[in-house]
């Protein structure tokens, strides 16, 4: 009894960070349309509820009570599992991250994490590597030439992205000496990363940008001009999990961005608990990858090939180099 | 509570492990094996082994299968996939079989022997952390790593030379078209 009674924190804890993660597409896709709207000089979705703040909820039984269709030749199994394989990376990289230092509640401490890991960084780069799956299923097992297609396109694009990405981040390890992001944080008190490692920075932001596949490297969504990607015939429910999983790496790429080069919660003004101040940064960060969307054009895919391995592998090779003498 | 978990874990993999020759489906086949790793990995962590496992994952599911489930999709071997290659290696194959199975038992019954000739390893500490492995790898094993770095770099060389296209070849196909 005393042993289920010690996992029951973490069991509340993890409800609540699933809770929230599942509820938070939700106000994202109606920030990103008023965003989007607001660029374009127009309204929005202004019907339901005060400027549209019931818009999110109509959707979403518009998109499970619509069909649920499964192409005839389709292998039907992996057709079914693919967009929850898709969902399980975002969710999984989450249970690394920190959301603040330990704090007292009713005279015991808690921890604001899942776990803190002491290889939290590795493990939360491994997490997101294995978010090819959910591409690499739904594509194949929809039988279709455009979503095989699109699929290799993307797995291309991601496997490429992951490499200056995880290379951008050995600064950072280097200047803390660990990787537990905690200690991360804590590493950058007084002085944030982002002083001492933009090129790290502008390297992870931008593969960020590419692994999430957001405008202006969102090809495997370019339904105009390449017939969308990997997930051209799914439909309804199915169809959104694939973009619930992409808000969450939206999500989960703004925490990473924060905890690695603005400090995590350390800075904040005084009367703020840290783990607000945290999620107000986090906040920014998504903001910015929406405004983005509005602002860039898409690159072409050979463009984006280059970039990947051209431009971003040898910045972020410089980067080690030059972290790595400064530190000597 | 170990135990049970490791009885889970081992037996999930033996069956993902069984799945991955069963499968007539090569996509199956190789998600079969990304559930064999997985579980590898977590039986790391039961190990209290943590970046062994995080390198697991990362390393053979984030990348070796990727590679693989890719070259699968390219090339679309659904129908290679169903001939048999030998004809009559059934006989042969349960041979083979059989010497491995008493191979694996004798290393079973002898296993106790290992440790006395490799040595009873170092003790793990509380948490074991990332710069022990770090120290061991770069400076008391240096050699034997950079032996192992500088294989697989030939390795890389003598791929990339296998799949570039034959020069002599490519070089002289636009010149016999040109002249007739």
């Amino acid at each position: 009894m005393e042993y289920v009674l010690s996992l029951a924190p973490l069991f509340i804890k993890m409800a609540i960070v699933v809770g929230i993660l599942l509820l938070l597409p939700l106000p994202l896709t109606w920030l990103e349309r008023k965003i989007a709207a607001h660029i374009q000089q127009r309204p929005g979705p202004m019907r339901v509820g005060w400027h549209g703040l019931l818009q999110p909820l109509a959707d979403a039984i518009k998109l499970l009570t619509k069909e649920d269709h499964i192409p005839a030749q389709a292998d039907r199994m992996l057709f079914a599992i693919a967009p929850v394989v898709a969902l399980v990376p975002p969710f999984l990289v989450f249970v690394a991250i920190p959301f603040g230092e330990p704090v007292q509640i009713f005279g015991t401490t808690v921890t604001l994490s899942l776990a803190d890991l002491n290889v939290g960084l590795l493990f939360i780069l491994a997490a997101s590597g294995i978010g090819v799956f959910g591409t690499i299923l739904a594509g194949w097992a929809s039988n279709s030439k455009y979503a095989v297609l699109g699929s290799l396109r993307s797995i291309a694009q991601m496997i490429s992205y992951e490499i200056p990405m995880g290379f951008s981040v050995i600064g950072v390890v280097m200047l803390a000496n660990s990787m537990q992001l905690s200690q991360i944080v804590a590493a950058q008190e007084g002085l944030w990363n982002i002083v001492v490692q933009p090129i790290g920075f502008f390297v992870f932001f931008v593969a960020g940008l590419a692994e999430a596949q957001r405008i202006p490297f969102d090809l495997p969504e370019a339904e105009g001009d390449l017939g969308a990607g990997y997930h051209t015939e799914y439909s309804g429910i199915r169809f959104s999990l694939f973009m619930l999983a992409e808000y969450l790496v939206l999500v989960f790429l703004a925490f990473l961005n924060v905890l690695l080069f603005f400090g995590g919660w350390l800075g904040g003004p005084a009367f703020l608990p840290p783990f607000l101040w945290l999620f107000i940064k986090v906040g920014f960060f998504i903001w910015v990858f929406m405004w983005l969307r509005f602002t860039f054009p898409r690159y072409r895919y050979d463009q984006l090939m280059t970039i990947g391995w051209k431009v971003l592998l040898p910045l972020s090779l410089l980067n080690i180099l030059v972290s790595g003498f400064l530190m000597l | 509570m170990e135990r049970e978990f490791f009885l889970l874990l081992s037996g999930v993999a033996i069956i993902s492990a069984l799945l991955v020759i069963v499968a007539r489906n090569p996509v199956h086949s190789a998600l079969a094996l990304v559930a064999c790793l997985v579980q590898v990995a977590a039986i790391y962590i039961l190990l209290g082994a943590p970046f062994l496992a995080v390198i697991q994952i990362f390393v053979y599911v984030g990348a070796v299968m990727v590679l693989f489930l890719f070259v699968i999709m390219m090339l679309d071997v659904r129908k290679e996939a169903k001939t048999r290659y030998l004809k009559k290696a059934a006989w042969p194959g349960l041979v083979v079989l059989v010497v491995l199975a008493a191979e694996l038992f004798v290393l079973l019954m002898q296993s106790a022997k290992i440790h006395t000739v490799m040595g009873p390893g170092l003790a793990i500490t509380e948490q074991p952390s990332v710069e022990d492995l770090s120290l061991l790898l770069f400076q008391d094993f240096l050699l034997p790593f950079e032996v192992a770095s500088v294989i697989l770099l030939v390795a890389l060389i003598g791929a990339v030379i296998l799949a570039r296209p034959d020069e002599a070849v490519a070089a002289d196909k636009p010149q016999n078209g040109g002249r007739r």
